[in-house]
């Protein structure tokens, strides 16, 4: 067995026992930390498979931000465990069904008949110096131009509505702006009066 | 010695690889952890000037071995674990902090040849390790259980998280400026002295990049997360001993590399300042790169603390619109900038 075969064991029953984890931790903060694991580990496959580009991606988006506001979510929010699982005996035959159906579509699209050698030959190893981030570059900006832009006006769709959910205002908060606290001035909040002193 | 040579050549080629490649790590970490011990005594003498003090002065002549000594206490210390919390997610988190922060390192060319790992994505590897490195944090608020450490966590986090996206903008500038992302090659689209440098075609990028680094490193003046006036020390006020101490050199190893990854992008890193001028040129061309590398390190480091010791705390409310309403605006409209010199060629940079 080479290393580079270890490598991919490795990291493949990383990936699998993370996933695991992540669907069977009862707390979603471990299970949040597990996909990331999942993620790391998926990374490191996709590097030995010569795609420096969007390992390094993988990590930089989906671990790097992604998994960041993830968490930040989770660890605000007191999700109950037991409300969560309340429902599951009842919910367990449709689990299974779907379950079973998911795992069947999954081997009929990936299953062992339309892999392997026969079906595809072995990618040729590339030099040293070819840049996989140069390819994909290149045939994005030019062969996939239009439906990379149209995914990015998509994306941006999608900012501006999240964005624009948030904009409500509401007239019960006491929120004050901070600034224009600082601005104040004393002329603003104080007014002199002169008064005769009353007797008494 | 012959033995010993015998024994190696009887071991495979690909242990051999890797006993090297380990060899080569503990040559680039080691100095790191010197640096960065000298670093916090640099850091507490020149803080100490500045606010007319002399600073620490006890320990060994002018006070040299302070790091040492500090060191040596906190190794000693108890490790306190908060009652209730998760013991390996605490455990863990002060490592992933400083993980990133010295793996980053693999990619960074420290001269004309020497570097760990010369490959292509380098710049993409050091943004995707930089941004490992606000787990640490966020792992240390949550599983120390303590109010405190978690407010300053989330704090952090959505800090981190922000000027994560003005930084990578600034270095997508570079890259654009340099056409490539190996840092070797980066440094060497930058070649023909000081005015032939990034920071002057970049200036903006420049400032933003170095104003997002003090962020990404919780540095005053953007050190919420730590801000003692408030909530005591942040996220990581439930650490003692040897795991505080892991944040503390996760805090100055991230200093250093950000300071060296400032001289990489927009101060030509190895590059002699004077390259290709008349007289000082020829001058100067004995010096060898990498004194011209911790030089330029050397300032950036410096303004980390000079910044420290000058400005108050920014108010967290600042923080967020200097973030994503001044930032990220001015990378993107410097970009485009860029990338219409690149394409039209301007002439003394892109020509």
């Amino acid at each position: 067995m080479t290393l580079e075969k270890l490598i991919f064991y490795v990291l493949a029953a990383v990936i699998i026992a993370a996933a695991m984890m992540v669907v069977t931790r009862r707390n979603p903060v471990h299970s949040a930390l597990f996909l990331i694991l999942a993620f790391v580990a998926c990374s490191g496959v996709w590097m030995l498979a010569e795609a420096e580009f969007l390992a390094i991606v993988l990590v930089l988006v989906y671990v790097g931000a992604v998994m960041v506001l993830f968490l930040f979510v989770l660890m605000m929010l007191d999700i109950d465990i037991a409300v969560l699982r309340a429902g599951f005996i009842k919910m367990l035959p449709l689990g299974v069904i779907m379950a079973i159906a998911m795992a069947a579509e999954l081997i009929l699209i990936v299953g062992p008949g339309n892999f392997g050698l026969e079906q595809y030959a072995a990618p040729v190893r590339h030099a040293a110096d070819y840049s996989n981030t140069e390819e994909i570059g290149s045939v994005l900006y030019t062969v996939y131009m239009y439906p990379f832009e149209i995914a990015a006006v998509i994306l941006l769709v999608a900012i501006i509505a999240a964005i624009g959910l948030t904009m409500r205002k509401r007239p019960d908060t006491k929120y004050l702006d901070p600034a224009s606290q600082v601005l104040v001035k004393r002329d603003d909040r104080v007014r002199m009066v002169s008064m005769d002193a009353e007797k008494g | 010695m012959e033995f010993f040579i015998s024994l190696w050549e009887a071991l495979p080629s690909e242990l051999q690889y890797l006993i090297w490649t380990l060899i080569k790590i503990v040559v680039i970490v080691a100095p790191m952890m010197l640096a960065v011990a000298y670093f916090t005594y640099a850091e507490r003498k020149i803080i100490g000037y500045m606010q007319v003090r002399i600073g620490p002065n006890r320990v060994g002549p002018k006070g040299w071995l302070q790091p040492i000594a500090d060191a040596l206490k906190l190794m000693f210390k108890e490790i306190v674990i908060p009652a209730n919390a998760n013991k390996l997610l605490f455990l863990i988190a002060p490592a992933i902090t400083l993980g990133p922060a010295l793996a980053a390192w693999a990619v960074f060319p420290f001269d004309e040849k020497l570097v760990l790992a010369d490959i292509n994505a380098g710049l993409l590897y050091i943004l995707a390790l930089t941004s490992i490195g606000v787990y640490g944090v966020i792992i240390a608020g949550w599983a120390s259980n303590s109010k405190y450490a978690f407010l300053g966590a989330m704090r952090s986090a959505a800090q981190i998280v922000s000027y994560e996206i003005a930084m990578g903008f600034a270095l997508v500038g570079v890259l654009v400026a340099a056409g490539s992302l190996n840092l070797g090659e980066i440094i060497k689209a930058q070649q023909g002295g000081f005015f032939s440098w990034f920071w002057l075609p970049l200036l903006p990028l420049f400032g933003v990049y170095v104003i997002s680094g003090v962020a990404e490193t919780n540095r005053a003046p953007f050190d919420v997360a730590e801000g003692e006036s408030e909530i005591v020390a942040g996220f990581h006020v439930e650490y003692s001993g040897m795991t505080f101490a892991v944040f503390f050199l996760a805090e100055y190893a991230n200093i250093i590399l950000i300071s060296a990854l400032t001289a990489v992008m927009f101060m030509g890193g190895w590059l002699s300042p004077f390259q290709g001028w008349p007289v000082l040129g020829a001058l100067f061309d004995w010096v060898p790169g990498f004194v011209w590398l911790v030089i330029k390190t050397g300032f950036f480091m410096f303004l980390f603390l000079w910044l420290r010791a000058t400005f108050p705390r920014y108010r967290y409310d600042q923080i967020m619109r200097l973030g994503w309403k001044v930032f990220i605006p001015i990378t993107i409209v410097w970009i485009a900038v860029v990338g219409l010199a690149v394409v039209y060629q301007v002439p003394w940079w892109f020509d």
